[in-house]
């Protein structure tokens, strides 16, 4: 806020421009006061230990030794010059972000808008519905019985009763098989925290708002969505867009739950696998943090070009 | 936001009397509701297929688990998965009325605190010019995108610090500042027409008034949705390595604990998951039915 101004003269305009702001602190004491008991939880339980975790990762944290060492950036240049594991896990991640990440958006977007045009009731069961796996924890017993490998598996009598296989498939073992199975029941529990949020975005938009529109000639669903609802649901969509990219880029219960860890071949090994191997399976904190590092940072860049794609319907 | 307002700002040119005429949407047809209906019914089916199973699971009897072809429903529902998981439950020293009580306790604290509180920060973030906003709210998105197997290590120690291990606190509030909550809370708030919260100012209104009085209530779309999340979040609470006393752990925690070693029955996996499922489900239809659309905005106008 403060530019870096030079000379004399300016120490002046500087102090003034403190004191104002001052002044707008105290003016604003109300909305600190009503902050201060989120903020204080916030920094305590949030941001101290991510401020504590932003180091480990140059370091050969292992749980045991103490202090870790200081090892810079070698972790960073093993990830990506010894790994290949990693490598691989970061292919897959993207395969994996690819598939789920926009295909999730846009269906919880289509499905919060086709809701919206049902009477009450039916909105309400059809979004508990669609809603429903991201309430059902223990869901994965279930999804391991539909692709199980042998002929008692759901998919495999489906598919062997109609002729179209002989024997079962190995869904859950067989690498060329893994990563298509974890994608189909990532999408399942993918209607989640941004079709939520998008199903209330619908419903904020004030009703009066569509009547005028029925006046002023929207003659159609389709005109009402883009003149109307769009423009009004920017935050939503931004909101579920951030939702979107964090649950695409760091899956990894799904695979883990359904295909075990490690898949066979690494073929559903993300990067967040990868960290959890590292992490909890090695206890080589300090790689794991440093893999975790690089995550965030894509999940950085990719938040940055969806704000710019959402760009203009956000604040 | 601005081609809303504006459709919005024209609307008192038209005469009223044609305006409750035509209170009902622009160019509904019958059919396309149907086709709608259709498409999200067959959706919906694959989407409670695998929900139905485990709920049909969860009451077949043992000698129905193995039979090819695999049937999607039982003709001899029984409750022996339950009665079994209860039962072993019942076994443990720590009364299962304890769990019970954990779980309603953690869930409810959490949830309410972290509605409360969020909102109020959101409100602030979202409407009100104060120096230090911008930053707070990059810090809380970065926040959402941060994921690190260390944080919780990091937790551990601050809790430690702060001689909340082993302490009921240590299953609430770790879970109360939701940075989710209140990114979702703030998106919602950017919405509210500055020009209702100036009008209340003029009133005389504070800004807890305002936030309480007049935002919120008209935000409830979006703050049901936050309890959902909440809830949510909060009944799945385990503790993890925060507590390791018996009497406190919560409910999910047991549950889990007796359907894995106890009796490990294919049944009784479902029968646990179907009762960890209920309560999140009941809150949702409570919390959506609360959700009137007339309320939005309540006839404000930007």
């Amino acid at each position: 806020m403060v530019n870096g101004a030079k000379g004399t003269e300016s120490i002046g305009a500087k102090k003034e421009q403190r004191k104002q702001i001052l002044r707008q602190i105290a003016q604003n004491r109300e909305a600190y006061l009503m902050m201060a008991p989120f903020m204080l939880v916030f920094i305590v339980f949030t941001v101290i230990p991510v401020l504590m975790s932003l180091p480990v990762g140059l370091t050969d944290f292992d749980l045991a030794q103490f202090p870790p060492k200081w090892v810079g950036l070698s972790n960073f240049y093993n990830l990506f010059l010894n790994d290949s594991i990693f490598i691989k896990s970061i292919r897959v991640t993207l395969v994996f972000a690819l598939f789920t990440g926009p295909l999730s958006y846009v269906l919880s977007f289509l499905l919060a808008w086709l809701i919206n045009e049902m009477s009450k009731p039916l909105k309400v069961i059809f979004t508990l519905i669609f809603y429903a796996p991201s309430m059902a924890s223990g869901v994965y017993a279930v999804w391991q019985l539909i692709f199980s490998g042998d002929s008692y598996g759901i998919a495999n009598a489906a598919l062997m009763n109609l002729g179209i296989t002989h024997s079962a498939i190995q869904w859950l073992t067989d690498s060329r098989y893994i990563l298509t199975v974890v994608i189909i029941v990532q999408l399942w529990v993918s209607m989640g925290a941004g079709f939520l949020a998008m199903r209330a975005g619908f419903q904020n938009i004030d009703p009066a708002q569509y009547e005028a529109g029925a006046i002023e000639g929207i003659r159609n669903r389709w005109q009402e969505l883009i003149y109307i609802t769009l423009p009004g649901m920017g935050p939503s969509l931004l909101f579920a867009a951030v939702m979107q990219i964090v649950s695409a880029f760091t899956a990894d219960i799904v695979a883990r739950n359904l295909v075990g860890f490690p898949s066979t071949d690494y073929a559903a090994h993300t990067i967040m696998t990868h960290a959890y191997d590292y992490g909890w399976v090695r206890f080589e904190m300090g790689y794991a943090s440093a893999i975790c590092m690089i995550l965030f940072l894509a999940m950085y860049a990719a938040n940055r070009l969806i704000n710019r794609l959402l760009g203009k319907y956000t604040e | 936001m601005r081609k809303r307002s504006s459709a919005a700002e024209r609307k008192p040119a038209v005469d009223p009397g044609k305006l409750k005429a035509s209170s009902r949407r622009a160019g509904r047809k019958i059919g396309g509701s149907v086709l709608i209906f259709l498409f999200l019914t067959v959706l919906g089916i694959f989407m409670v297929l695998p929900i139905w199973l485990m709920i049909v699971n969860s009451v077949k009897p043992v000698n129905e688990m193995f039979i090819f072809p695999p049937k999607w429903y039982t003709l001899n529902p029984t409750l022996d998965n339950f009665k079994d998981t209860y039962r072993v439950l019942g076994q443990m020293w720590v009364p299962f009325s304890r769990y019970v009580f954990n779980s309603l306790f953690v869930t409810v604290s959490v949830t309410v605190l972290q509605c409360v509180f969020a909102s109020m920060a959101a409100f602030c973030l979202a409407k009100v010019n104060f120096p230090g906003r911008k930053f707070l709210n990059a810090v809380i998105v970065l926040a959402l995108l941060y994921n690190s197997n260390v944080i919780y290590l990091m937790q551990y120690m601050v809790m430690a610090k702060l001689h909340l291990i082993n302490r009921m606190a240590a299953l609430i509030l770790p879970s109360v500042a939701s940075t989710m909550g209140l990114y979702l809370m703030r998106q919602s708030m950017t919405a509210v027409p500055d020009a209702m919260i100036e009008a209340a100012k003029v009133d005389g209104a504070g800004l807890f008034t305002i936030c309480w009085r007049i935002v919120i209530p008209n935000q409830k779309p979006a703050l049901m949705t936050m309890a959902i999340f909440a809830f949510q979040g909060a009944w799945n609470i385990t503790g993890g390595t925060f507590v390791y006393d018996e009497s406190l752990k919560t409910l999910p925690t047991v549950i889990q604990q007796a359907a894995a070693g106890g009796i490990s029955r294919q049944g009784v996996a479902m029968a646990a998951a179907v009762i960890l499922f209920v309560p999140p489900v009941l809150f949702f239809i409570l919390a959506q039915s609360q959700v009137m659309e007339t309320m939005a905005h309540s006839g404000i106008k930007d």
